[in-house]
């Protein structure tokens, strides 16, 4: 019997770098959401006269949907991997 | 060429045990995928078991590389016969029934590989189980698997509720939940390209030795069709029971958990099947589920219900393998007779242990209600619900 530690601290190294990794960005889009969510909520109760996208909430809110935006799209990056990976007709 | 009349009615018993088990498998592990997205809300509870079935389905009809040998070099292949395969199956399918009815999550290959051991070792000795690989292809996993799982929900867990502390909670819930939704379809769709291999594997070999097929060709559309229907088909009856322990039993899982503990298995699944490890699905989700619980705060784990999980992991082979050998000793000593025989008993336990079910039944519509699976009627004390 033979164990093969090498591919067992890869697969190690490997699934906590992974896990970790994608779990802090969708985390972090889950911020900008909420940020872009709450900017909105609050724009919504003070400035029912100003049109949308003026002044300091805009700008944030706008960013907040971005950094959103951009955390989701890497997520759905390593989701389609996973897909590739599990569907043996794509290698 | 009298013997051709026997080899029918024992191949034809073991298609029918290969997809009973699959059935039980597709059942008993919806949970791995599911659990954790009912219990938070991400999914409601029909809605989940008809994704995750779907794509069950779906993911026995994308494998091509269809299990060669039926154990994976656990038992030696030449020396296994249909009525060994008949017999572990029986063992594997029982323990499957049985810890479903105290909800309990066991893996199933766990179960179908003892079963195959114990009927093994009664039909065609010891010699038959390589025990080296044993240790190295299921004990090292299964101790491994769900440590690494649960370290790597661990940290993400920790770090997410870090990052979104300040947050809205709101948004928060809403975010991950949405998130949970892709994360539990991919372990349902890994699942369906794994474990529904294994059954079409087991018919498949049963197939070339009865000579019924060439060896070389892969398994007919019928097979794949059957094997591929038979998990869905479990899978979206759900095994309720074990999906309460999951999503509720073994610690209160909120949505940002809940996406780290399936991006966590979703993850190690994968790796390690791209290195060529085999593992039980089961014990990573555990592993998974129990690293997002110690992730958040760490009283938040019920460590009764945890001992009780992992002891059902060890006894999950050899209990197997136990009554796989009875099994295979009758089968050899009784030739049809005795197959019918185990084949009649089997059923009759497998329905017993479902009636028994009836009198505190778990369902799609009560499955969150409480944290507990019983099997009396009457309100059982707190057992193993104390920190």
């Amino acid at each position: 019997m033979n164990l093969d530690w090498t591919a067992l601290g890869q697969v190690t190294a490997v699934s906590i770098g992974v896990t970790v990794a994608v779990v802090v960005v969708f985390a972090l889009g889950v911020l900008g959401l909420a940020r872009y969510e709450g900017a909105r909520y609050e724009g919504a109760r003070y400035e029912g006269a100003k049109e949308a996208g003026a002044g300091d909430a805009g700008g944030t809110s706008a960013l907040s949907l971005a950094q959103a935006g951009l955390c989701f799209l890497a997520c759905a990056a390593v989701v389609a991997y996973g897909i590739y990976l599990i569907v043996p007709q794509f290698h | 060429m009298g013997r051709m009349d026997h080899i029918t009615f024992l191949v034809a018993v073991v298609i029918v045990t290969a997809l009973a088990f699959d059935f039980t498998n597709g059942f008993h592990d919806t949970a791995n995928a599911m659990a954790t997205s009912i219990a938070t809300g991400a999914l409601k509870p029909k809605v989940a078991v008809v994704i995750s079935g779907v794509l069950n389905i779906v993911g026995a009809f994308l494998s091509t590389e269809v299990a060669r040998t039926i154990s994976g070099g656990i038992v030696d292949d030449a020396l296994v016969s249909p009525g060994m395969i008949f017999a572990g199956l029986v063992g594997a399918i029982l323990w499957n029934l049985l810890t479903w009815l105290v909800g309990l999550p066991s893996s199933s290959s766990h179960a179908l590989f003892g079963g195959l051991i114990g009927a093994v070792w009664v039909g065609a000795g010891s010699d038959g189980v390589h025990f080296d690989k044993v240790v190295e292809k299921i004990l090292v996993p299964a101790v491994a698997s769900p440590l690494v799982a649960g370290v790597a929900a661990l940290l993400a867990t920790y770090l997410a509720y870090k990052i979104t502390a300040r947050s809205r909670r709101k948004s928060v819930e809403k975010g991950f939940r949405f998130g949970q939704i892709a994360s539990a379809s991919l372990v349902s769709l890994a699942h369906g390209t794994n474990d529904a291999q294994k059954t079409m594997g087991v018919i498949t070999l049963t197939l070339i030795s009865a000579g019924a097929v060439g060896h070389d060709v892969g398994p007919p559309v019928w097979v794949i069709a059957s094997a591929g229907l038979a998990i869905g088909l479990g899978t979206y009856l759900g095994g309720w029971r074990i999906i309460r322990t999951m999503g509720k039993g073994l610690t209160e899982i909120e949505s940002p958990q809940g996406f780290a503990a399936e991006a966590a298995s979703t993850t190690v699944i994968l790796t390690s099947a791209h290195l060529g490890f085999a593992l039980s699905t089961t014990q990573v989700c555990s592993g998974g589920i129990l690293g997002a619980g110690l992730g958040r705060r760490l009283a938040e784990v019920r460590w009764g219900v945890a001992g009780r999980m992992v002891a059902a992991w060890l006894i999950t082979l050899p209990a197997a393998a136990l009554v796989g050998g009875v099994s295979a000793s009758v089968v050899k000593h009784g030739g049809d007779f005795g197959t019918a025989v185990v084949a009649l008993v089997g059923a009759a336990v497998a329905a017993g242990i479902v009636l028994v079910s009836r009198r505190n039944p778990v369902s799609a519509h009560n499955v969150n209600d409480t944290h507990e699976v019983t099997i009396r009627t009457e309100p059982p004390a707190r057992v193993g619900t104390a920190a």
